[in-house]
């Protein structure tokens, strides 16, 4: 299901949004276009101001876009307000209505939407039963716990069937423990109700465990699109490899390009394979990006070398930082196996083997 | 150990504080003590009685006042709450702009003007304007009141309103409410506390005033209030401490329903 191209749900194109005037102005989203899939839990990862959020609301109608379309299955519903559009919210804060019990709070939609009382009650249960929570259908929402009034505000917002759900950071509220619960409740909900999910985050971890694609956003834009292998393993930009997980920066001399691959000489004089972003221009000079688990530090000599710094014990595996001869720092992560483990100490000399295609070449 | 700084222990506040409390509440109590006098003084104490009490209630007088008082209240205190209300919705849910701050003060201004520039004013518009139609009704009275009744009931309404979680109406939207069906479905539920607060405090207020009524008021529009300072003026008898009690029973219980409802909160 997520790679294979489908329908579209939602289709942004050329977004723009801008707040202020004249020289106050800014540009909270800078002319944005991403298609998300029918089906997909699709998320939108960035640090705080990215303009996640920003794009979450000109989806759900609460702001209105600038510039640019927003299509739903082909419709543009960039200038319709949020009560006639066929696509619903889990806020941040849950915004349950205090003054209704939660079956009344999920059944809101549909009352407002003018469906019959049978239908509504039928549905109501239905949902209650979705998110286990038929024995507190009667509770006031003051009177449940997060976790359940978190279940109460994604059965209020599927109840209506809508086309689209939009959650904004709906865990970050949640303690350690209940968010992990939640990530997996949110997984089956999304497969059983088969609607099209699209996740507001700025956890990496969160957006890689959970999504079919991830859209990272930085400064307004959207940087990369991709399935969180694609996003983790082929990041295109050095802000996406920054921002999701531990990387490692080198530079590097283009030799020679042959399709996707690319022979670069790193500083150390070593010459190694590394994967081509798309729509990479060549001028010679490169960014090369190494993921800590996919190099391995050595006794001898290896694709480069230089002094481990410091030894880090993480219980699952161990981190490595080397000072490489060039004066850059370089983190090695490695398993820790029984008895298969290599111990380094610090000031001592190491080489670092790079794995085969492991080494991603940036577009910037 | 050394002796902590406490802004409550400082030296001479418990006198002070005494002392307020001495001057405000031993008045009162003297005066409903006196209400139960047998005797037609004020100052010399004869004996239990009700007879205070029954005088009033059987003082055409005074029911004619008090019904009249209660009229002006009740209609100032409602088409007050409703102007009030509007007028938080408007000042509340909208964002910051110049001339926000003037609107409040704009709102607020009965707060501030004199109420003796008021009653002139309203005095010399009034008379202009009886002058041109020849309506010398209650509508004068209950206009004034109203006037200045709007910020006793904005005040409340508008507090409400901005500890008011905004994603609820925006959640109420997102499900498919109209503006209107948000408003009456959950903006206005939530609301109640501070509307009904509002409405009492604003008929507390119309219900005591005299100087706004003194101007205004036509021959034979006494409200409670004036009818008890044209009674002190030709001499007291504890018939006007019995009035008083009463008025006082009836503040205290409404003032408590309001504390109550403000302080009910979700």
């Amino acid at each position: 299901m997520p790679d294979t191209p489908g329908k579209n749900a939602i289709e942004v194109r050329g977004v723009r949004k801008v707040f202020g005037t004249g020289e106050a102005q800014v540009a909270a989203l800078d002319t944005v276009s991403v298609s998300i899939r029918e089906n997909e839990f699709f998320t939108l990862l960035g640090p705080s101001g990215c303009g996640k959020t920003t794009l979450l609301r000109l989806i759900a109608g609460f702001d209105f876009p600038s510039e640019g379309e927003i299509m739903l299955y082909g419709e543009d519903i960039a200038p319709l307000p949020p009560f006639k559009r066929p696509v619903n919210t889990v806020f941040q804060s849950y915004a349950l209505f205090p003054h209704m019990t939660v079956a009344e709070n999920i059944g809101f939609g549909l009352e407002m939407l003018g469906k019959p009382r049978a239908e509504i009650d039928a549905r109501v249960a239905e949902m209650l039963k979705l998110v286990r929570m038929e024995k507190l259908a009667k509770r006031r929402t003051s009177q449940i716990s997060g976790g359940q009034q978190q279940r109460v505000a994604l059965a209020r917002a599927l109840a209506p069937q809508p086309k689209v759900l939009l959650l904004d950071e709906p865990l970050s509220a949640l303690d350690y423990k209940l968010r992990k619960e939640m990530q997996i409740e949110l997984k089956r909900l999304q497969h059983e109700t088969g609607i099209t999910f699209i996740f507001v985050t700025h956890d990496q971890e969160e957006a890689l465990t959970m999504s079919d694609r991830i859209a990272v956003m930085s400064s307004g834009k959207i940087l990369q699109v991709g399935s969180p292998r694609d996003i983790y393993d082929r990041p295109a930009e050095r802000f996406v490899a920054d921002f999701i997980g531990e990387t490692n920066f080198l530079d590097a001399r283009i030799d020679g390009i042959d399709g996707s691959k690319a022979k670069v000489t790193l500083k150390s004089g070593a010459t190694i394979s590394a994967t081509l972003p798309d729509g990479f221009k060549p001028d010679g000079e490169a960014t090369v990006v190494i993921r800590p688990e996919h190099a391995k530090a050595v006794k001898g000599d290896g694709d480069i070398s230089g002094v481990v710094e410091n030894v880090v014990y993480f219980g699952t595996d161990t981190h490595v930082h080397i000072r490489l001869d060039d004066g850059e720092t370089f983190t090695v992560r490695q398993q820790n196996a029984r008895g298969a483990g290599t111990s380094f100490e610090r000031g001592e000399r190491v080489g670092i083997v790079i794995g085969d295609d492991a080494a991603q070449i940036l577009k910037d | 150990m050394a002796k902590r700084f406490s802004i409550r222990q400082q030296t001479g506040f418990t006198t002070i504080a005494a002392a307020c409390f001495v001057l405000l509440y031993v008045p009162i109590a003297v005066l409903v003590a006196y209400a139960f006098n047998e005797s037609t003084s004020v100052s010399e104490w004869g004996g239990f009685s009700l007879r205070w009490f029954a005088a009033a209630w059987n003082n055409d007088q005074v029911i004619d006042a008090s019904l009249r008082s209660l009229k002006i209240a009740s209609s100032a205190a409602v088409i007050a709450t409703v102007a009030a209300t509007m007028a938080a919705l408007a000042t509340t849910r909208t964002r910051a702009y110049r001339g926000l701050t003037f609107k409040y003060a704009f709102i607020n201004q009965p707060l501030m003007v004199p109420e003796i520039v008021t009653g002139v004013a309203l005095l010399i518009f009034f008379a202009q304007i009886k002058v041109a139609t020849g309506y010398s009704g209650l509508g004068y009275l209950i206009a004034a009141h109203t006037a200045f009744c709007i910020p006793f009931a904005y005040l409340p309404i508008r507090a409400r309103l901005e500890n008011m979680d905004l994603t609820l109406e925006r959640a109420a939207a997102d499900l498919y409410a109209t503006p209107w069906k948000a408003f009456r479905r959950v903006t206005l539920p939530l609301l109640w506390p501070g509307i009904i607060a509002g409405l009492m405090l604003a008929f507390v207020i119309s219900l005591d005033d005299v100087v706004i009524t003194e101007f205004v008021k036509s021959g034979g529009q006494d409200t409670l209030p004036t009818y008890m300072l044209g009674q002190i003026r030709r001499g007291i008898t504890p018939e006007v401490n019995a009035i008083s009690t009463v008025f006082l029973l009836l503040s205290v219980v409404i003032v408590t329903l309001f504390f109550f409802l403000s302080r009910k909160r979700d």
